[in-house]
């Protein structure tokens, strides 16, 4: 059986180059990760950092370079020719199967499986290999019930399991609550440390990279742009590195709150089933005043999302009340309108565009049957459909071949861009937000938090969702934490610690 | 002996012999589905299948004399209308509910062209079991003789049921149906897992249809599948996916099935027409109970193109 606990070993590129066509997406980037060590990957999205790893573990067949395994030059045709050797990945996604526990995960990916499997044979061997691991899990769960942190460890006990002992960690903590983060990378620190393992770690978080990677390589547009230890660098100069010297839109400063503001959207003893429809959200009470942003923390499951398609008017609810100025709200285009209620929801493609639609229709969907006035028009101008949009296209920089274009053609940030220009264009009272900035790169980041503060410092009341706490500690004025269905605490932004709010994220309280 | 009289006694017995009787082609059916479903696909063709099935069946008995070489064509058929829907469907954009409604249409229509000829010769039956002779009473004879067909679909309900959770290629089925990236890391192919795991259903079915023709109601006759291949869908999901499941559903819905002759043999003259419709009343009231706007099927596969 695999899984032996064997020495970590080290890999090495050299000259890695990488073209699609008349495209490069990887140029001639060499990187050296020495057995035992911990090795991020810097880079924004498109930078060539997934091709890269791609290349390494056999997707992709480079161009030209060369790869190394313990200083032999090696030859990897195949994911099973880099499984050979030693090398294995872990996705962002997990790839995990549901509906099997982590037992049946965890023989059924080995490559001999026996027809018929002993399953008190097998459990035996695993506890014997689990007693080895800095890891602690239950193996007779079926996935689906594991929380996000456990699942990434038992993605990465996988690996270990499958006897790779060079793993590539592709953002693994994109879905966990910073304890978890903490704990996940520290177990595996500990393990490169011990000689065990090496890690190549993708990510976008500065401080993980400070407090548990060796060295990094930064990449931008395909081209190596610099590395180095840890140790040497400043968050400042890894970004440089990442970005180069691009503008980046600056937030506004946070207007002053009037104390007295009106309280624009109030939710009370709110009920609505999850998903699973054997659970419930309970949000008690909420109230969201003008001028002011109210983020709202969770890992992602505990009702966030059901919370927001209700307020979109995607999911009946079961009782309890939406006021918007005092005004019941049940989420009706009229209602909508007259209120001044936006919404920005996560995957905006998937949620407030119609894929296939052309950009112009799609930012034109809040206005394009009305006339100047509010009037309900009986006849759609294309002409008025298209002059509105050019101007929402140039004014918010959605960057398009053209406005006839599908939606869909657009990249993520593009798309995001297009979506804000529709919401956010017109008077504004109400700005409903949720993980706006889920996988869009710097820039965009930037530019999309920037609008949000906009907003608010024009008086718009801001309830924001989201799943990087970095992002509220940015934005809030005050911050709620959402665990299992009801919101369990609250700070202002003044005092808000991200020990606390960890805590409640994880149910601790 | 006389005809005994054992008045109100004769329902729930003829309602028992008649879920076994009614209940075998169901049992392969549903399994079938629900080895297909449980990788990640719906064949719907399975009515036009059985129908199929049960035409070579009858065919191929009449000419050889021997109904298990009836039996073997009805899996054969069975086995190319799945594979030929597993084919298909492994082509980008192609949707497996469509695919299989064309498929449940073709099946019945070539049958019904090349059954023509079998319409009037009689074929041989498959053999049945007597367990109910050491009872008088013809009534409870009659209920208790058990086609080795149910006996083979009950120990394979059981088989699969052990085989999804404790052999490799259960296992396999179940991470392709459940996640296609997942099965893709893993080195499988899931179209592949995905044409065999049709086919076999595919060949369940065909078998499902050689008991309608050879045992019960045991002729070839354009109108000997009422809708039992798409019952048997439903059946599926509300067994959950779950072989000894779809045993006991297909009993259940072999029971409502027999409620109305039931009715009928003890002298009840008005209304039990009514009490045909009970297995689709029973269709209907189990897709309207587990059916919901806002949430998710338990235990569904997530690969399933009505669960995605």
């Amino acid at each position: 059986m695999s899984g032996t606990q064997g020495k970590a070993i080290g890999a090495e590129t050299i000259g890695m180059t990488m073209r699609f066509g008349a495209f490069t997406a990887l140029g001639d980037v060499s990187i050296k990760v020495p057995a035992g060590s911990f090795h991020a990957l810097l880079g924004e999205n498109g930078a060539g950092k997934s091709t890269l790893v791609k290349c390494m573990m056999g997707f992709y067949h480079p161009t030209s370079g060369d790869m190394l395994v313990d200083g032999r030059q090696v030859a990897i045709a195949s994911p099973r020719d880099a499984s050979a050797l030693g090398l294995g990945m872990v996705y962002q996604h997990f790839t995990l199967v549901p509906s099997l526990t982590g037992a049946e995960n965890l023989v059924i990916s080995r490559e001999k499986v026996p027809g018929v499997i002993d399953w008190r044979k097998e459990r035996a061997a695993l506890a014997q290999f689990m007693e080895r691991m800095p890891f602690k899990l239950p193996l007779d769960v079926k996935v689906a019930e594991l929380a996000a942190g456990e699942k990434q460890k038992l993605e990465i006990i996988k690996q270990l399991y499958l006897g790779r002992n060079f793993l590539v960690l592709d953002e693994p903590t994109s879905v966990l609550t910073p304890g978890e983060a903490q704990e996940v990378l520290g177990l595996v620190r500990g393990m490169t440390k011990a000689g065990d393992l090496t890690v190549l770690m993708i990510s976008h978080k500065f401080h993980e990279v400070t407090a548990f990677a060796d060295d990094i390589t930064a990449l931008r547009k395909g081209r190596l742009t610099g590395t180095g230890k840890v140790s040497d660098l400043s968050h400042r100069e890894m970004a440089a590195m990442m970005i180069g010297d691009q503008p980046i839109a600056a937030l506004d400063s946070r207007a002053a709150p009037k104390p007295g503001a009106e309280i624009v959207l109030k939710v009370k003893a709110l009920k609505a089933p999850d998903r699973t429809g054997l659970k419930s959200i309970d949000i008690a009470d909420l109230g969201v005043r003008s001028g002011e942003i109210v983020g709202i923390a969770g890992i992602s499951g505990n009702g966030q999302k059901e919370f927001l398609e209700v307020l979109a008017g995607q999911r009946p609810r079961n009782g309890g009340e939406v006021m918007v100025r005092g005004a019941a709200y049940a989420a009706t285009r009229a209602e909508a309108r007259a209120l001044n209620v936006r919404l920005i929801p996560e995957e905006p493609l998937k949620n407030a565009c119609a894929p296939r639609m052309t950009v112009a229709e799609n930012i034109a969907f809040r206005t394009f049957d009305v006339d100047g006035n509010g009037k309900p028009v009986s006849w759609i101008s294309a002409g008025a459909i298209k002059s509105f949009s050019a101007r929402l296209v140039e004014q918010f920089k959605v960057k398009t071949t053209s406005l006839s274009s599908p939606i869909a053609s657009l990249s993520g940030g593009n798309v995001q861009r297009a979506v804000l220009a529709r919401e956010l264009t017109g008077e504004v009272d109400l700005l409903i937000v949720s993980n706006p900035c889920f996988g869009l790169d710097f820039s965009a980041v930037a530019e999309i938090r920037a609008r949000i503060m906009k907003a608010r410092n024009a008086g718009a009341a801001v309830l924001l969702m989201s799943e990087d706490l970095d992002e509220l500690l940015e934005l809030s004025d005050r911050i709620l934490v959402m665990s299992d269905g009801a919101l369990v605490y609250e700070t202002p932004i003044a005092q808000a610690s991200v020990q606390t709010i960890g805590e409640h994220m994880a149910g601790h309280h | 002996m006389e005809t005994t009289d054992i008045g109100l006694w004769g329902v729930p017995l003829a309602m028992l012999g008649g879920a076994i009787r009614v209940s075998t082609p169901f049992i392969f059916v549903s399994l079938g589905e629900a080895i297909t479903e449980r990788s990640g696909r719906i064949n719907l063709g399975l009515e036009g299948t059985l129908v199929f099935g049960a035409m070579s069946a009858y065919a191929v008995a009449v000419m050889t004399g021997s109904p298990w070489l009836g039996l073997l064509a009805a899996a054969l058929a069975g086995l190319c209308f799945g594979l030929f829907h597993g084919w298909i469907c492994k082509f980008p954009k192609v949707n497996d509910i469509a695919i299989g409604i064309a498929l449940m249409l073709f099946g019945t229509g070539l049958a019904f062209f090349f059954g023509k000829p079998f319409i009037q010769p009689s074929a041989p039956d498959l053999p049945a079991i007597p367990f109910g002779a050491w009872s008088d009473i013809p009534q409870v004879q009659a209920a208790l003789n058990v086609n080795v067909l149910f006996l083979i679909g009950g120990a394979l309900a059981v088989f699969l049921w052990w085989a999804f959770r404790n052999t490799h290629i259960g296992l396999i089925v179940r991470v392709v149906g459940d996640s296609a990236d997942a099965a893709r890391a893993m080195g499988l192919n899931p179209n592949t897992v995905r044409l065999l795991a049709t086919g076999v259903g595919g060949a369940l079915a065909g078998i499902g249809g050689a008991y309608l023709s050879l045992y019960y109601p045991g002729s070839w006759t354009e109108r000997i599948s009422s809708g039992q291949g798409l019952m048997a869908v439903a059946l599926v999901i509300f067994a959950r996916w779950n072989p000894l499941g779809c045993f006991a559903a297909a009993l259940l819905f072999g029971g409502a099935g027999a409620l109305g002759p039931a009715l009928q043999s003890v002298g009840v003259t008005q209304g039990y027409y009514l009490f045909y419709a009970a297995p689709y009343i029973l269709t209907l009231i189990i897709m309207i109970a587990t059916s919901s706007p806002s949430r998710t099927l338990a235990g569904a596969p997530g690969e399933l193109s009505i669960t995605k």
